[in-house]
């Protein structure tokens, strides 16, 4: 969408103001008025710029703020800190350490304060980092700031750069998918649990991993009903403690089973669901029509690489992260000096490991700048405690992943 | 002849549905439910141990994070502090009496019933099964741990609540 001129506005995380005009595009815009040309833009120094306030980001920052660097720049697109840690009302898995038991929400408020702690990290919102430049000696960051008397831009010079920029949610292909009521579950989350507004009365969710089952509990919870969870899949790919959770509140799951088709004239009246064979092809004769004012689709995310991609780290099509990835080595340094990556944005897993590798991709960073106590011993902590997490049945696809990436770095040799 | 691989899919029940049958589960002799013990719902490997630090008599036990645990029925007192703690909320005291038990279980919704309420008794599938008294409340901890009391043939089925 176009939004006051600007093109390739993601509308959906854009804050609506009284002022904006809005147009619809049909292919990729270019920025054609000269009125953002030329502009004077604000130039900052600093040793370490995080981009992205969510869960890696944060633990980057208090990481690297720990290790004693001077100047961290925590920057976040979002006017709320915390990234999708805001929404997860539900308590943490893990072990006391990742802070097992601890609900989401809350962790946001822990990690929030302790950054606030430190006078070496300034954190600044509202702000878009919209280009990446690889410099000679540092990397230069272009990102604007909103502000209530228009747009500022800053030019961003830093030592080292930190992507934490999470991931976009995946959207599936069929009829009436661009009617209003069909939403992503993040965007369901976003508007239940950070702005406290009813997606709609009757839900079906398209999805059994974790954020379906999560998400149909949530709707519950809000006092929303939710009709069905449908999976294409055989079985449940969540863990069984969040089915059982919707199941004893009366949810069914139906596995092998697809959306067909959305109606409704102006919005979303109800879905066509149907079974599928084990070729996943749509059985005949097995369609259901369910009245329903909402479809929330929960089926994976991508992670967001399009900054890092722009300064031309080596990239890889790897499935089992969620798409194209940087490629980056066991302390998360990508192919480019001094750049690193942690959580979603370095292939899709859950909040505790991107919790993890923040830390690690902080204080890998801040000792490539000298700043080193303890490092090594906290590195080695930070990657068994991974190891771990990836052990398990569930851990599968990241350790797949993982080791994927280690075959495109030297072919394994310093992983 | 050649023979290629045969890959061989067994899918749980629960895997299809969500919903554990007993045999799914180690349940404790009668013995140990007079006492009143901790019935862990928790079937999966998944990376998770805070059950494992809260329990203060040691009797939830995981070779490694990702172990399913394993809980030892004479060590365990039913104390319940593993019910609030469990990230999956899949940890029940149940304690049978006479002819009534006493099922304790998190419980995330609002409005949150109060100590004498009949409310109804819902299975591992949502499904009705009498009615539960509500005989204790307690919001002490992370999530609101509630003690019911239903029919005793029903130690085993009723997961939850819920408030008409």
């Amino acid at each position: 969408m176009t939004v006051n001129d600007i093109p390739n506005v993601r509308t959906c995380i854009t804050p609506l103001k009284d002022d904006n005009i809005i147009y619809e595009q049909d292919r990729v815009g270019e920025l054609f008025d000269k009125k953002f040309k030329d502009r004077k833009r604000k130039k900052m120094d600093t040793d370490i710029t995080v981009v992205g306030c969510g869960p890696a980001g944060m633990m980057a920052a208090i990481a690297a703020a720990k290790q004693g660097v001077p100047s961290i720049l925590l920057v976040d697109e979002n006017h709320i800190t915390g990234g999708q840690l805001v929404k997860q009302t539900h308590k943490f898995f893990g072990s006391k350490e990742e802070r097992a038991g601890v609900r989401g929400i809350d962790i946001a408020v822990e990690l929030m304060d302790e950054i606030k702690n430190y006078n070496s990290i300034k954190f600044m919102l509202e702000t878009t980092v919209v280009g990446c430049y690889n410099g000679k000696k540092e990397h230069n960051l272009i990102a604007v700031k909103r502000l209530n008397e228009g747009d500022r831009l800053l030019e961003i010079n830093s030592k080292k750069v930190i992507f934490a920029c999470g991931a976009m949610e995946n959207m599936l292909a069929f009829p009436g998918n661009d009617l209003p009521g069909v939403y992503g579950a993040g965007g369901v989350q976003t508007l239940m649990n950070v702005y406290g507004v009813k997606p709609g009365e009757k839900v079906l969710m398209v999805g059994a991993g974790n954020v379906g089952l999560i998400v149909s509990y949530q709707l519950l919870q809000a006092n929303v009903k939710v009709d069905r969870v449908v999976e294409i899949m055989p079985k449940i790919g969540g863990y069984h403690v969040h089915a059982a959770k919707l199941r004893r509140c009366g949810v069914p799951i139906y596995t092998s089973h697809s959306i067909k088709e959305v109606y409704g004239k102006e919005k979303v009246e109800g879905v066509i669901v149907v079974r599928v064979d084990n070729k996943f092809q749509p059985i005949p004769g097995t369609e259901e029509k369910i009245p329903c004012d909402t479809l929330c689709i929960a089926v994976g995310l991508t992670p967001s690489i399009r900054l890092i991609d722009q300064m031309g780290a080596e990239t890889e099509f790897i499935p089992e992260a969620g798409g194209h990835i940087a490629v980056h080595d066991s302390l998360m340094q990508t192919k480019i000096k001094g750049v690193y990556i942690a959580g979603d944005s370095s292939g899709i897993e859950e909040a505790s490991t991107a919790m993890i590798e923040g830390d690690l991709a902080g204080i890998s960073a801040a000792a490539s700048l000298g700043y080193d106590k303890n490092s090594q011993k906290l590195k080695s902590k930070c990657k068994q405690a991974l190891v771990g997490f990836r052990s398990g049945p569930f851990g599968e696809k990241p350790r797949i992943c993982k080791e994927k990436i280690a075959c495109c770095w030297d072919r394994g040799v310093n992983y | 002849m050649l023979v290629v691989g045969i890959e061989v899919l067994i899918i749980k029940s629960y895997e299809k549905n969500g919903i554990l049958v007993p045999e799914d589960l180690k349940l404790p002799i009668d013995k140990h439910l007079k006492k009143g013990v901790a019935i862990i719902e928790c079937i999966q490997e998944i990376p998770c141990d805070p059950c494992v630090a809260i329990c203060p008599v040691s009797s939830i036990s995981m070779k490694d994070i990702n172990d399913i645990p394993k809980i030892d029925y004479d060590k365990c007192t039913g104390c319940k502090r593993c019910v609030g703690i469990c990230p999956g909320l899949a940890i029940f005291v149940v304690k049978v009496l006479d002819n009534k038990a006493l099922i304790t279980l998190p419980y995330e919704f609002l409005p949150i019933p109060k100590a004498g309420d009949i409310t109804t008794a819902l299975d591992r599938e949502g499904k009705t099964r009498g009615t539960a008294k509500i005989m204790k409340v307690n919001r002490s901890g992370k999530a609101t741990v509630i003690t019911i009391e239903v029919d005793k043939k029903l130690a085993m089925e009723v997961r939850n609540i819920r408030l008409d």
